[in-house]
């Protein structure tokens, strides 16, 4: 089914969206906020500018978006996949607990900020550009991957700021110099790669990247140092 | 229980039904309760804003309607309680004085802020603002325009420059006057806001009917405070304006540094203080939009330490010298001034903000959307960093920066 979203309220826009079957395309959308949340099973195909917390609380639907998203894509998502075409704004992936999201092109601020992980449920986000500065600020949990494709640096500043679970990959040939000192970086190694490989994978089928292109860079991996604790930074303890 | 929202005014004869905002699904199946309006200050509701911009690098006149459709399409940012506009390069025919936008609160107001007038300034023509009646900006305040220019005999007397003259005029007028406000002061440019969405106020304002270079917008969401049109932004003296989307967490610290240089923060509103600092940083201090980005959201001291030295050398002076100008807390926020227009956020990038140019136009926005309404398929889209200014000014100027893509 197709919606023309032009002109239309957001939550006008989502109830259409619930009401139709399991096939959405939404043309002209501009700005209508939450659209897909909370949705499961349905597969929503987006032409234009979806607004902020697209697909927030998403369980399990898969939204593919032409063009670029606004800020908080992916807000709390539970389960599903989110394919976003061109660039994403501040907060992608915010809390994110489970589910995949593909960004072919940069994401804002904070991307992966607070994202956890519990048993099955660990999310993954893929940047295939650049990050703002605070990537992965506060990450409990789940797999935050930025490939850099064509940019000079991966990340910008205080990249796994509080981060205490979790890993980011970073392709670089080197590593970013401020890395707080509760952060381990090592060059991934085969068994940290295996572990990326069929995200990797998607992502290139999905946005037509060549896989050796990607494959062309050394990686570094970001874990927290499970030895060197934020010890002291609230209370004594 | 039916939830009950709270349209704050003064009066109690509006219409039951002008109350609720038409398609404004906020508002549908609620009953409005009107309530005295308290000011600035008197109550805290916690609570974001939209803010939008346009510029023709080559000069060209745009009416209002562009710059209404972009900021309508954040409607959901704003909640009824302030929206706004400033036009530059709309006053052609009386470009050389300074247009004075007034609100006036009675009458007496009127009498004693234009015998002050009078006595202080040449006025060249005087008239209402046009507005229409519009069934969602009710309570409004007499608002008026003065075409201006400091009374050459006063202004000697007073040993000051021409714009200091008209500066402290302004300020006068808006503290000592009881009623009065001057919320536009510049040559060439004007103010516009109300108490309502923006998209209404713009109707009010009859924006149509003027044409400028540069428009920015405001639609209000009212953190701390409740929305009075004094308080409505932009906020400008002189040519400066400001629209910001945030809260400034150092407001006070902020306030009582610039109260020392003859300013007087009159509104209880925190963007307030950001137009009277950027004032006094360029006008009184010389300083470039540049250095001024680089004063009110300087970096930290570690990403000093890992600049160049001689980069890292000048950012040390500036937030040496003016360490009482650095803006705390999340902001967005747009200046315009005579012949160009600059955007910035604060340096940890806590609000939204995105950049746009297609040919000789620059958009600025809070959201993507808000600029694709109006240019569908801009030639580049980028979202700058935090505390990295984007500056730009009309071609035929000598100038600032233009903008340019820094990427991560």
């Amino acid at each position: 089914m197709n919606i023309n979203a032009a002109g239309m309220y957001f939550k006008e826009l989502n109830e259409q969206i619930k009401a139709s079957g399991k096939e959405v395309v939404i043309d002209h959308c501009m700005g209508q906020r939450y659209i897909g949340s909370g949705l499961a099973g349905k597969k929503i195909v987006i032409n234009g500018t979806p607004g902020n917390a697209l697909g927030a609380y998403l369980d399990g639907s898969i939204i593919t978006v032409h063009g670029n998203a606004q800020d908080q894509a992916g807000d709390t998502m539970n389960d599903g996949t989110i394919y976003i075409a061109g660039s994403s704004g501040d907060a992608t992936g915010y809390a994110m607990r489970g589910g995949k999201i593909f960004v072919n092109g940069d994401v804002g601020y904070r991307a992966g900020i607070h994202m956890k992980e519990y048993k099955e449920k660990s999310p993954v986000l893929v940047i295939g550009g650049s990050a703002g500065s605070f990537l992965g600020e506060y990450q409990a949990g789940g797999t935050i991957i930025v490939l850099g494709m064509g940019c000079k640096r991966p990340v910008g500043n205080f990249c796994g700021m509080g981060m205490h679970g979790g890993r980011i990959y970073l392709r670089c040939q080197t590593p970013p110099a401020d890395l707080p000192r509760q952060i381990i970086v090592k060059k991934a190694e085969k068994q940290d790669m295996k572990a990326i490989e069929a995200y990797i994978k998607e992502f290139c089928r999905v946005f037509g990247h060549s896989e050796k292109a990607v494959a062309d860079s050394d990686f570094y991996v970001l874990r927290p140092d499970s030895k060197n604790p934020y010890r002291q930074l609230y209370t004594q303890n | 229980m039916q939830e009950i929202i709270k349209i704050f005014h003064f009066s109690i004869d509006r219409s039951f039904f002008g109350a609720y905002h038409n398609g404004c699904k906020k508002c549908i199946g609620k009953k409005v309760e009107k309530v005295m309006q308290p000011r600035e200050g008197q109550v805290r509701i916690p609570s974001g804003c939209a803010i939008s911009g346009m510029f023709s690098k080559e000069g060209k006149r745009m009416d209002g309607s562009s710059i209404i459709k972009s900021i309508a399409t954040m409607h959901d940012r704003s909640n009824g309680l302030g929206g706004g506009f400033a036009g530059y390069g709309i006053y052609p025919e009386y470009k050389d004085y300074y247009a004075f936008h007034i609100f006036y609160d009675h009458k007496a107001a009127k009498l004693a802020c234009e015998e002050f007038l009078e006595e202080h300034f040449d006025i060249i023509n005087l008239s209402k603002i046009p507005t229409q009646k519009h069934p969602r900006i009710t309570d409004e305040p007499l608002i008026w325009r003065y075409f201006v220019t400091p009374l050459h005999t006063k202004l000697k007397e007073s040993q000051l420059d021409e714009k200091e003259f008209v500066v402290r005029s302004v300020i006068k007028v808006n503290t000592k006057i009881d009623g009065a406000y001057v919320f536009s002061s510049g040559k060439d440019m004007g103010v516009f806001k109300a108490v309502g969405y923006p998209e209404d106020v713009g109707e009010f304002y009859r924006l149509d009917e003027y044409s400028g270079y540069c428009w920015t917008a405001h639609g209000r969401y009212p953190t701390n405070t409740p929305g009075w049109w004094g308080g409505a932004h932009p906020f400008a003296m002189l040519d400066t304006s400001i629209v910001h989307n945030g809260e400034i967490s150092s407001y006070d610290a902020n306030r009582r540094y610039i109260e020392m240089f003859g300013y007087k923060c009159t509104l209880l509103t925190d963007t307030e203080v950001i137009t009277y600092m950027i004032d006094y940083l360029g006008r009184r201090q010389g300083l470039s939009y540049e250095e001024t980005a680089n004063v009110i959201a300087a970096p930290f001291w570690s990403t000093i330490e890992g600049m160049p030295p001689e980069k890292g050398a000048k950012f040390t002076y500036l937030r040496n010298a003016f360490s009482s100008m650095l803006i705390t807390g999340p902001f967005s926020i747009l200046l315009g001034f005579e012949g160009g227009m600059m955007a910035l956020n604060d340096r940890l990038k806590l609000r939204s903000m995105v950049v746009a140019e297609k040919g000789g136009m620059v958009y600025v926005a809070s959201e993507e959307c808000a600029v694709r309404t109006v240019c569908p398929e801009p030639d580049k889209i980028w979202a700058p960093r935090g505390g990295e200014p984007v500056i730009v000014t009309l071609n035929n100027r000598h100038g600032q920066n233009e903008c340019s893509k820094e990427s991560a």
